[in-house]
């Protein structure tokens, strides 16, 4: 802005008006500054083991842990492990997320629900759910599926609590509204509720995706033949700590791109928010 | 008296249409504005360029420190009380709370100081937001078509508040407003905005309390609607009779 001095002279108890609105950022610095922390950490790390502080017997240096990882991309482990471990993740996070978000519906939606369910549920929520590995080995075997479960009742809570908030936030009026001119029961909640609690529901989504990631984890330490938890014991026992490295890695990644997804998503299934507000 | 806003070559773009093209204006302290204009024409742009909440591309801009500014809709902190949404931002104490109470009084609200915002009537938010910007003693009283949310009698009856708590405290006052009527009525100026600048900016010579019946009135609310692109049926007997309606020269 371009503020003659002579006229402000001439008004001396006037200002100019200073707005605090950000600026537009173009996109290229939006996901440059994105990639920024990620690298920052990567440089940190390698740095800390060029200069030897940290010692290899602690933390494999970069180079090494790359190495371990092209050996395991090359003889196929880390593909059979990835595939195995994404399959019991992604089959429990889809019951989970099944689960949660139907139980938040009706809990959010109708006040019969609410009264019924929530108080069970929250109970059950406060369980650590990896207390519950034991008793799901009883009653599931050690096979696949007391993975799978263990996977979807970790990740059925988080869903359930944001949809469940979503959902009772919706526009009381659009309601009342939408009731007047004949929309009710599921087409109500399909074509507005479901709509309106969107940003909780995709909310939800991120914490279950992550802890379906940290529920994979505890799943794999029983007992496990294959999967990437696999490999990590198997590291363990060899204190190959760049395998372990790698494993770490590939799990941090996995956290990673699941964010990603749930943030293509949010601009996918969200058309109707404007561009200036997704900040 | 002195200025209290002073704009000069004022520009604002939008994508490749400039909304405001050069806007030239001075208020005095103690000065009333209206800004009249159809929907889209930077009416508001304007106001929130001085309220510094957008960003001009253009001309100088001066406005005192001590601004305020009443939006279109209440945007009361619902999970504050009336009494804290109009003290909201300023710093605790005793004084400050008195202050706000007394702002409440001004607009007929003291008894609702504890009441929650969402079990208030259009008319009584708008009035808690009309405390809240007058608690600050503005020396700029900036007004986003404060009333045009409001049925027909809330709205004459919050014009006669406004006026008269204008007439006491002497802020300068910018009204953006689609209403002619209203503009008439409130204004010891009125501007209009047409094509990113002001084609009209004239003193209202009508004596106070204005009548919409009075002849001046007439001729003046007539000339404005030209401006804005109305144009009304030749001056009849029935003339008078239809401007003693509230809003009967708003665009809509």
């Amino acid at each position: 802005m371009t503020a003659a001095p002579v006229e402000t002279r001439a008004y001396p108890d006037l200002v100019v008006p200073r707005p605090r609105i950000p600026r537009p950022r173009r996109r290229g610095m939006s996901v440059a500054l994105r990639t920024l922390g990620p690298l920052a950490l990567l440089g940190g790390w390698w740095l800390a083991s060029a200069t030897g502080v940290l010692s290899p017997d602690v933390l494999a240096s970069p180079a090494t842990v790359a190495d371990a990882a092209r050996e395991l991309w090359a003889d196929g482990q880390l593909t059979d492990a990835l595939r195995v471990s994404l399959t019991r993740a992604v089959l429990g996070l889809a019951c989970g997320l099944a689960a949660g978000l139907l139980l938040g519906v009706v809990t959010g939606f109708s006040r019969l629900g609410e009264e019924l369910l929530d108080s069970p549920l929250q109970l059950l929520r406060a369980l650590p759910f990896l207390s519950l590995v034991p008793l799901f080995m009883v009653w599931f075997g050690i096979g696949e599926s007391a993975r799978v479960v263990l996977i979807a009742v970790a990740t059925t809570f988080p869903m359930y609590v944001s949809t469940a908030g979503g959902v009772r936030n919706v526009d009381r009026r659009l309601l009342e509204a939408m009731r007047t001119f004949g929309l009710g029961g599921w087409r109500l909640v399909r074509e507005v509720v479901l709509p309106g609690a969107l940003p909780s529901l995709l909310a939800g989504f991120r914490l279950s995706m992550t802890l379906s990631v940290i529920a994979l984890i505890a799943a794999e330490e029983i007992n496990s033949t294959s999967g990437i938890g696999y490999l990590m014991t198997q590291a363990q026992s060899f204190s190959r700590t760049d395998i372990l490295s790698v494993c770490v890695l590939v799990y941090g990644l996995l956290g990673l791109a699941a964010d990603l997804l749930a943030r293509g998503a949010e601009r996918v299934l969200m058309p109707w928010r404007a561009k200036g507000a997704a900040r | 008296m002195s200025t209290a806003v002073h704009l000069r070559g004022l520009r604002r773009v939008f994508g490749s249409r400039a909304v405001l093209d050069g806007v030239d204006l001075d208020i005095e302290r103690g000065e009333f504005v209206a800004l009249l204009g159809a929907s889209g024409t930077g009416k508001t742009t304007l106001l929130r360029i001085l309220g510094a909440l957008d960003r001009p591309d253009g001309g100088t801009v001066l406005v005192p420190e001590a601004r305020t500014i009443v939006f279109q809709e209440p945007r009361l902190v619902p999970s504050k009380r009336v009494l804290g949404n109009v003290v909201v931002g300023l710093p605790r104490g005793a004084a400050v709370q008195e202050q706000g109470r007394r702002a409440l009084a001004e607009v007929g609200l003291a008894d609702h100081a504890r009441a929650w915002p969402h079990t208030l009537s259009g008319g009584e938010a708008q009035r808690v937001a009309l405390a809240r910007a007058l608690v600050r003693e503005p020396e700029l009283l900036l007004l986003d078509e404060p009333f045009a949310a409001l049925d027909a009698l809330t709205r004459l009856r919050m014009q006669d508040l406004v006026g008269d708590l204008v007439r006491t405290r002497r802020p300068a006052v910018l009204l953006v407003t689609h209403d002619v009527d209203e503009a008439i009525r409130l204004a010891d100026r009125v501007a209009v905005l047409k094509d990113g600048r002001l084609v009209t900016d004239e003193r209202v010579e009508a004596r106070r309390p204005r009548d919409a019946a009075d002849p001046e009135f007439t001729a003046l609310r007539r000339r404005l609607l030209g401006d804005l692109g109305v144009r009304l049926p030749a001056a009849g007997p029935d003339e008078n009779e239809k401007a003693g309606r509230p809003s009967e020269g708003a665009i809509r």
